[in-house]
């Protein structure tokens, strides 16, 4: 019976892994897209959403039947409630995945504002490399490289606040820029907030490893503060 | 891994992880120092230091041979005749394990249940009774008194009040198991020792005997010796693990069932041992 439960667990990862790849690789579609303006490609996201939560509803599933049938504990447990977990801010993270990608069709042909372009642009490197260094530490189980890149998502967080004060400011310019910034502010948003999924998949590694449940993203601290 | 039954091997390369219960609602009622079993010349236990928290239930488990039922029979003297027991086991501030305690008033403290039920072939009522009136307690109103409230506690009352002159053999596994705890508590213990006792009963008297032993904690120390870990989960507040005779690790049961510090702790939690 240990043998099977092995063989289920090792199955569980695969697909778990499976997915994240699969939550990475749209998170840069959608940026590329809002990049580059591409709406076909925005479009074409938004039709497939749907996979990931299809994904997302298999997992919880698998998971909720070994925990049934197995009654798994220790580091078992702590592998089967990471992914249970994971999965959802995976999902999450997807969402807002989708919403960049219609802001990029929202966006159209509008003038776009350099300097939130290249602030923007910044996000979206410093996001995609997040959510492929986090599946990385996931498979290492490497719960120093999580901490670390939980560190990265102030980064993300002071990049999205300069981005707001920003697009205030242009659009105080000139109101034309109004619809064009606030599509802006909410990229940014977008992007800030899947950084902070991205950090709760982190604690969810640091508890993998250690069974401590610890609070690594810095806008929860300051509220916990 | 190759589990030897000769304890001198490998053990100092165990690493051990002892937290002992230190709640001041729950003070220690019994615990163990420096207590080494042999059998013959062979040592069963080598290390059993641990202290027992009042009113809690400690599961105490581990593969078989380890050592645990061992340690169990040793609280309240039941080795003496087959093995020998040295270092003390504080109870109250007294070492019983002295070879002046009267050892039949200590059992009286410190009752035992066994792994299989073992009424007396007697009617009901007297599996109860039988301790009281050697204890001179004769007085029937006393005794029924007594009865009622043992089984009460064990949660039997209900089922045989009307047919406690009826022999105790009749009785079903749980409900004889159950009968047994009445019989072991009829005696006002502060200690109730259990080996293994669901191991002969199917998953519903199994079931109801944890939910007496959850009942039971109000009015005693429980230490139990199980091999069902979802057992020790489910009742325990505290775990023992033992290996090879020796206690690797010790801690709250959430601890050792989530987060145990000794690797082989967890392989054995997880059913991933040998």
């Amino acid at each position: 019976m240990r043998r099977l439960f092995d063989d289920e667990l090792a199955e569980l990862d695969a697909d778990f892994t499976e997915m994240g790849m699969l939550v990475s690789e749209v998170v840069q579609q959608a940026v590329d897209a809002f990049m580059n303006r591409d709406a076909v490609a925005a479009q074409k996201l938004i039709d497939h959403d749907h996979e990931i939560n299809q994904r997302e509803i298999s997992l919880e599933q698998k998971t909720f039947e070994m925990i049934a049938l197995y009654q798994p504990v220790t580091t078992d447990l702590r592998e089967i409630v990471t992914i249970l977990k994971a999965v959802s801010e995976l999902e999450r993270a997807a969402d807002h995945a989708r919403n960049v990608a219609h802001s990029a069709i929202k966006f159209g042909s509008k003038q776009k504002i350099p300097v939130l372009e290249q602030l923007i642009g910044e996000m979206s490197q410093i996001t995609t490399q997040m959510i492929r260094e986090v599946l990385a530490a996931y498979v290492n189980k490497d719960d120093q490289a999580a901490r670390v890149l939980a560190e990265v998502d102030r980064k993300l967080d002071q990049l999205n606040h300069q981005i707001r004060a920003d697009s205030y400011q242009q659009m105080r310019l000139d109101p034309a820029f109004e619809t064009g910034a606030s599509i802006y502010l909410n990229v940014a948003q977008d992007l800030s907030r899947i950084g902070d999924y991205v950090t709760n998949v982190c604690e969810w590694i640091v508890y993998l490893k250690s069974g401590q449940i610890v609070e690594l993203n810095p806008a929860n601290a300051d509220n916990a503060n | 891994m190759f589990l030897s039954n000769d304890i001198t091997q490998n053990t100092e390369m165990l690493d051990r992880h002892v937290v002992q219960p230190a709640d001041p609602q729950h003070p220690t009622i019994l615990s163990t120092e420096d207590l080494h079993v042999y059998y013959g010349k062979k040592e069963a236990i080598a290390e059993g230091d641990l202290r027992f928290a009042s009113n809690q239930i400690t599961a105490l488990i581990g593969p078989s041979g380890s050592g645990k039922s061992t340690f169990l029979r040793s609280l309240n003297r039941m080795n003496d005749r087959i093995a020998t027991v040295t270092g003390r086991i504080m109870y109250r501030g007294v070492d019983i394990n002295q070879p002046d305690i009267d050892v039949y008033e200590m059992r009286r403290r410190v009752g035992m249940v066994f792994q299989r039920p073992n009424p007396f072939a007697k009617s009901i009522y007297d599996n109860i009774a039988f301790a009281l009136r050697l204890r001179g307690v004769t007085d029937k109103h006393a005794l029924d008194e007594i009865v009622e409230t043992s089984l009460k506690q064990a949660a039997l009352w209900n089922q045989v009040k009307d047919d406690l002159n009826k022999s105790a053999l009749a009785l079903s596994g749980g409900q004889a198991q159950r009968l047994c705890i009445a019989r072991a508590i009829a005696v006002k213990p502060d200690i109730l020792l259990l080996d293994e006792p669901a191991s002969a009963l199917d998953p519903v008297s199994t079931s109801q005997l944890e939910d007496t032993l959850l009942e039971l904690k109000q009015h005693y120390s429980i230490i139990i010796v199980t091999h069902n870990m979802q057992q020790a989960g489910r009742i325990s507040e505290y775990t023992a693990f033992f290996n090879q005779g020796r206690v690797l690790e010790y801690d709250t049961t959430s601890h050792i069932f989530t987060n145990p510090q000794v690797q082989v702790t967890s392989d054995y939690v997880s059913g991933n041992f040998g």
